[in-house]
């Protein structure tokens, strides 16, 4: 380990990443400017005025870059050793504002003191991800074992149960993200695959539910289907054992054939008759066939293809005694089962009114008649993405996306360019929490994703939100201004 | 540190799924922002509110520029059913004069309507009085999704011309359907020129756009009134009514069913039509609209009925003088030809009547007298020339184009709604009921007098006497002169010129000036007027026959062109010459007092009993104390309010 140098100022002016900080500031400005678009009336005041939304947006800008220099000049041994503290200081908040905080819209998640209103679970963001960057860098530390998962897990799970239990499943649901920092620190990548394939399971039985085929859900069919592609894919790909893949792909092409001949003839063929057997065959033809062949490869594939059928089954059920029922409707509204113009559809509706309408090069700054005139709610806070949308149209929409991609890579960059594992796993977080509201919100606003609200990130209007994200990159960027103190042995 | 290279790749991974989500939902961005139109459309629908400035609807002026029809403000409370909120209903019952009933029965009403939709502009309540609009525009603010739009009120200096002018109505799901000018809630004409002249009188109609926020309240207009079009007003109409000769003309009808039509011979311009019973035309507006209307349809002689343009009946002896153009044209007969009448027409069996007069008789006599049998052989003599036509047949085929040509047959054209074409039987018509061949001139002798199948509106027969005057073609006949900013319309200017030499008109115009002086219409004669005329007395199957009279003054230089058709009133000399010289004198000399006692003298002579009639007013016009009901039975009224 070198010494420090005397001169740390000018040394961190030197090394800490302005690219990232540009980035910061034009999201921040360009953010509260749209607030400010999202929120004007005719007979508005000033953008800077303090009773405006767009006015304490720019106060809360001004605090943050205040306590973004700040923690810029924070040694990073800080964070590392009061990690841990930090983050149960944090969970007994979340606790603490369960049973203390106002019912505000149904959630208990805001503290309030006086004038000001702080929502903690902003902040337990950075709280765990410092938390899991500490246990990864602990000397000897491998994500292997059931030991060491379990403690990464509860890291990540103790704020989700305790945001959830704030009623606010947007926030809680976030910290799912971080999954990826899991994945990069040796998690195996089928989890990964197994998460995605939920999602898709999960979206193709419920989109297609209503329609029959073959005597069951249109749903049901093609999950069936694609579960026997999966596994010939696996077989092929995966596990390179090519006599297996063609004697299954063989055998389901002969199912079919027969299934086809059948249907043709008259006969009748139902749907889960035909599929479970056939599908329970081949993995029992696996189950024997992997005696030949490479055992944990075939095992793997045989589990997954069933744990696919357990959840292909599970899902409908978990749909509809699980999640309640605006979150239901959410769902069905996102999947276009459901189209419920006044009510839950209501929003995604005039947001997509908004975005649309703003063709390729926008109506022009605070000519925006959707967000102006409000038809679309929280449209300073969730849905602020909507006035870029139709005020600065395609090209603005997608120059957001454009610095969001460039904010998520460059910290990417810079996780894989510290020497620590500290340093890394933290930037993995961040950036692990950014990719989460920047697909869930976009999505959501574009209506490709369930109504979840969680902010974006810079943008939306709120203190908390802004001062949380803040935290988080600049945090971020003194570990990186580091990088060459640290590690390299 | 140790750093696991295998596991930096993994960085691959998480970019590239950060990398797809923005590609998958720039994509998205192009679908909504780029691809798809109908977002655009959806957030103007959101944010624009246009509100329709209703134009004035043109005016009505008659021939001497005497202000006919005008309007006056009213008001629809209109609502678009999506942009309703909740709102204080007794608040609203009590601001409008309704009853909760009444409420709960309009917002019925308005949802059973064919025409509902919650997205467009339904009419919640019509005519209300600018009072009713004062009281409410206070609090319009308080029930969002009501709006007010302005309506005209038609407005009428005269009680008269109902038939000519017609009423507006507000137009019903076919209307809008074909023709994307109307929305619900807007008026078209109905009847008369309203109707006819509908496209130029509405005008085009004006926009203010304003915006509106989620909760429908409206925040200002937009871009400060630069895309507002400003409605122009529908152009004036002036009529070729006299209005005061129309007066007269509906007095003298009073008491009688019937019409008189009086045409401008050289410009075919309608100075009057007439048609009896005739009502106010202000009954057909506002709030008492459907009321009256209802009463006007139950009633027994049918004042709806235009029977100056829509009823076809017999014409009686005014077809003589066309029949006389026919022969004279065909060289059936010269003027000196003779024929015998002993006491009527007799041939094979086969009687028509005439009435004493020396015999044989020559064509002019033959007018003068109305002699039946002239006609008849002639007519006979026509069907039966093999040696010229052939068949019978074809000899009737060129009796009819020789009448189509003078106007009969077929509607003259008139600028009005409902023109009825009359009847006159072809060829084929007769082959079918006599068969083919079998029948001859003597099988159909009464069409020679006007009889039989023959079948005119009294302006085919107005217009046939200004054929005459004209000595050989007509304009067709018109009732609105000018439009105001477009000018004469070119059809009708149209000139049509009968198939009859313009020689053989001066034996016809004599034998009808003889009439006037020493024959049949000897009422109608004038000092200094030089009347031509033909009475006409038409048998008919439901009573006493129609009194006809056809004529028209001066005889050299016609300025005037009349009938005269008044239902089941015995002989033409009866009413319509009478009648018929009273129009003429009052067109030609003016008003004055002895024309005005002679009219009232008319109006008493009545010849049907009205059904007892219900005095109703028109209740819309506050300042205005006009009694309208159905007119016939208005005691002494000349017409003009002014």
């Amino acid at each position: 380990m070198e010494t420090r140098n005397d001169n740390e100022n000018t040394n961190l002016l030197r090394s800490v990443d302005w690219f990232t900080i540009v980035l910061y500031l034009i999201m921040v400005v360009a953010g509260a400017v749209s607030i400010y678009a999202a929120t004007y009336d005719y007979d508005k005041a000033s953008m800077f005025d303090l009773s405006e939304f767009s006015g304490k947006q720019f106060m809360w800008a001004g605090l943050s870059f205040l306590i973004g220099f700040s923690l810029l000049l924070i040694d990073r041994r800080i964070y590392e050793a009061y990690a841990y503290p930090l983050y149960g200081f944090m969970i007994l908040l979340l606790i603490v504002t369960v049973f203390i905080a106002p019912d505000i819209k149904g959630s208990r998640s805001w503290l309030v003191f006086g004038p000001v209103s702080l929502q903690p679970a902003e902040f337990a963001k950075t709280a765990t991800a410092l938390a899991l960057a500490k246990l990864f860098s602990t000397y000897g530390f491998q994500l292997n074992g059931w030991r060491n998962y379990a403690i990464a897990f509860a890291i990540i799970l103790l704020p989700i149960i305790c945001i959830i239990m704030e009623r606010e499943t947007g926030s809680a649901l976030v910290y799912t993200a971080l999954i990826f920092v899991l994945y990069r620190e040796g998690m195996s990548g089928f989890v990964l695959f197994a998460a995605l394939m939920a999602v898709v399971y999960f979206v193709v039985v419920l989109k297609f539910a209503a329609i029959t085929f073959m005597s069951i859900p249109l749903g049901m069919v093609i999950a069936f289907i694609m579960v026997m592609v999966l596994i010939v894919a696996m077989l092929l790909i995966y596990c390179r054992s090519w006599i297996l893949g063609r004697n299954v792909l063989l055998g389901y092409m002969a199912a079919g054939l027969i299934a086809v001949g059948l249907t043709l003839a008259g006969v009748h063929v139902n749907g889960y008759a035909f599929f479970l057997p056939v599908i329970i065959l081949s993995l029992l033809y696996l189950l024997w066939g992997m005696l030949h062949d490479d055992l944990k490869k075939v095992l793997i594939t045989i589990c997954f293809a069933a744990a696919s059928l357990i959840f292909m089954f599970t899902v409908s059920f978990a749909f509809n005694k699980v999640l309640e029922p605006h979150q239901q409707t959410r769902i069905k509204v996102t999947l276009g089962i459901e189209e419920d113009l006044r009510g839950a559809g209501y929003n995604v509706n005039q947001s997509k009114i908004a975005i649309g309408s703003g063709g390729i090069t926008g109506k022009g700054f605070l000519n925006g008649t959707q967000t102006k005139l409000k038809y679309v709610p929280e449209q300073h806070t969730d849905f602020i993405y909507c006035t870029i949308g139709e005020e600065q149209g395609f090209i603005g929409s997608v120059a957001v996306l454009l610095l969001y991609l460039a904010l998520i890579l460059r910290i990417i960059t810079l996780a894989e360019r510290n020497h620590s594992t500290f340093a890394r796993v933290y930037a993995y977080c961040a950036a692990s929490y950014l990719i989460f509201h920047l697909a869930i919100n976009i999505g959501m606003v574009i209506g490709l994703c369930p109504v979840i609200g969680i902010p974006l990130p810079f943008f939306s209007y709120g203190g908390s939100s802004l001062w949380g994200f803040t935290i988080l990159l600049f945090i971020l960027l003194r570990l990186d201004a580091d990088r060459s103190n640290y590690g390299s042995w | 540190m140790r750093k696991d290279y295998n596991l930096e790749k993994r960085k691959f991974v998480i970019s590239g799924f950060i990398i797809a989500i923005v590609i998958i939902y720039i994509a998205r961005l192009v679908q909504l922002q780029v691809l798809d139109s109908t977002y655009k459309a959806n957030a103007d629908n959101n944010a624009f509110m246009e509100k329709v400035i209703y134009p004035s609807r043109g005016l009505i002026y008659d021939r001497n520029d005497k202000l006919v029809v005008y309007n006056a403000p009213e008001y629809d409370l209109m609502m678009i059913p999506k942009d309703v909120l909740p709102f204080d209903t007794i608040d609203f019952c009590n601001t409008l004069k309704i009853s909760r009933e009444e409420f709960n029965q309009r917002w019925e009403d308005m949802r059973k309507n064919r025409n509902y939709s919650a997205f467009t502009q339904q009419v919640f309540m019509n005519h209300l009085t600018p009072e009713d609009y004062g009281r409410l525009q206070e609090k319009l603010y308080r029930f969002p999704g009501f709006f007010v739009v302005q309506r005209i009120l038609r407005q009428y200096n005269y009680n008269v011309a109902a038939n000519v002018l017609g009423d507006i109505r507000e137009v019903n799901a076919k209307d809008i359907e074909n023709d994307d000018y109307y929305r619900p809630g807007d008026y078209t004409g109905d009847l008369g020129i309203e109707k006819s002249y509908e496209q130029w009188l509405r005008g085009i109609k004006g926009k203010e756009i304003l915006i509106r926020d989620a909760t429908g309240k409206i925040k200002g207009r937009y871009n400060d009134g630069a895309n507002d079009v400003t409605p122009v007003a529908g152009n004036n109409l002036k009529l070729s009514i006299d209005i005061e000769l129309q007066a007269y003309g509906e007095l003298l009808m009073q008491g009688k069913v019937g019409a008189i039509v009086c045409i401008e011979p050289k410009t075919g311009e309608i100075l009057a039509l007439v048609s009896s019973p005739s009502y106010d035309p202000a009954l057909l507006m506002g709030k008492e609209r459907g009321k009256n209307y209802r009463d006007l349809v139950n009633n027994r002689l049918k004042p709806l009925y235009d029977r100056s343009i829509m009823a076809a009946y017999p014409p009686g002896s005014t077809f003589k003088p066309s029949q006389g153009l026919i022969f004279l044209q065909e060289g059936i007969i010269t003027p000196t030809t003779a024929f015998p009448c002993h006491r009527g027409y007799v041939n094979a069996g086969l009687r028509v009547g005439c009435h004493g007069h020396g015999s044989p008789i020559s064509l002019k006599p033959a007018l003068q007298t109305s002699c039946n049998a002239y006609f008849c052989w002639g007519f006979k003599y026509m069907m039966d020339k093999r040696s010229k036509y052939g068949t019978t047949g074809k000899a009737f085929e060129i009796w009819k184009n020789h009448m189509v040509s003078m106007g009969y047959g077929y509607k003259l054209g008139i600028d009005m709604p409902g023109e009825s074409r009359g009847f006159i039987p072809n060829t084929a018509f007769y082959d079918k009921i006599y068969g083919e061949n079998r029948w001859s001139g003597q099988s159909i002798i009464s069409d020679a007098i006007g009889q039989g199948e023959i079948l005119a509106t009294p302006l085919q027969i107005a217009n046939l006497s200004a054929t005459i005057a004209n000595r050989g073609y007509y304009i067709t006949p018109h009732v609105v002169k000018n439009i105001e900013g477009v000018g004469i319309l070119k059809q009708n200017l149209e000139r049509h010129d009968t198939d009859i030499d313009k020689q053989y008109y001066d034996y016809i115009v004599e034998g009808m000036r003889m009439a006037v002086l020493g024959g049949t219409c000897t009422h109608a004669n004038i000092p200094g007027l030089d009347v031509c005329g033909k009475t006409g007395t038409a048998q008919n199957p439901h009573g006493r026959d129609h009194s006809v009279f056809m004529g028209f003054a001066p005889m050299n230089d016609p300025k005037i062109a009349v009938c005269v058709y008044v239902e089941n009133a015995g002989f033409g000399a009866t009413f319509g010459v009478p009648i018929g010289a009273l129009m003429i004198q009052r067109y030609l000399r003016g008003n004055s007092p002895g024309l005005q006692a002679q009219g009232h003298a008319m109006a008493s002579r009545h010849t049907v009993t009205y059904p007892k009639a219900k005095k109703t007013t028109s209740g819309n016009k506050a300042d205005n104390n006009k009694q309208s009901s159905v007119k016939p039975v208005t005691s002494s009224n000349d017409g003009n309010k002014e």
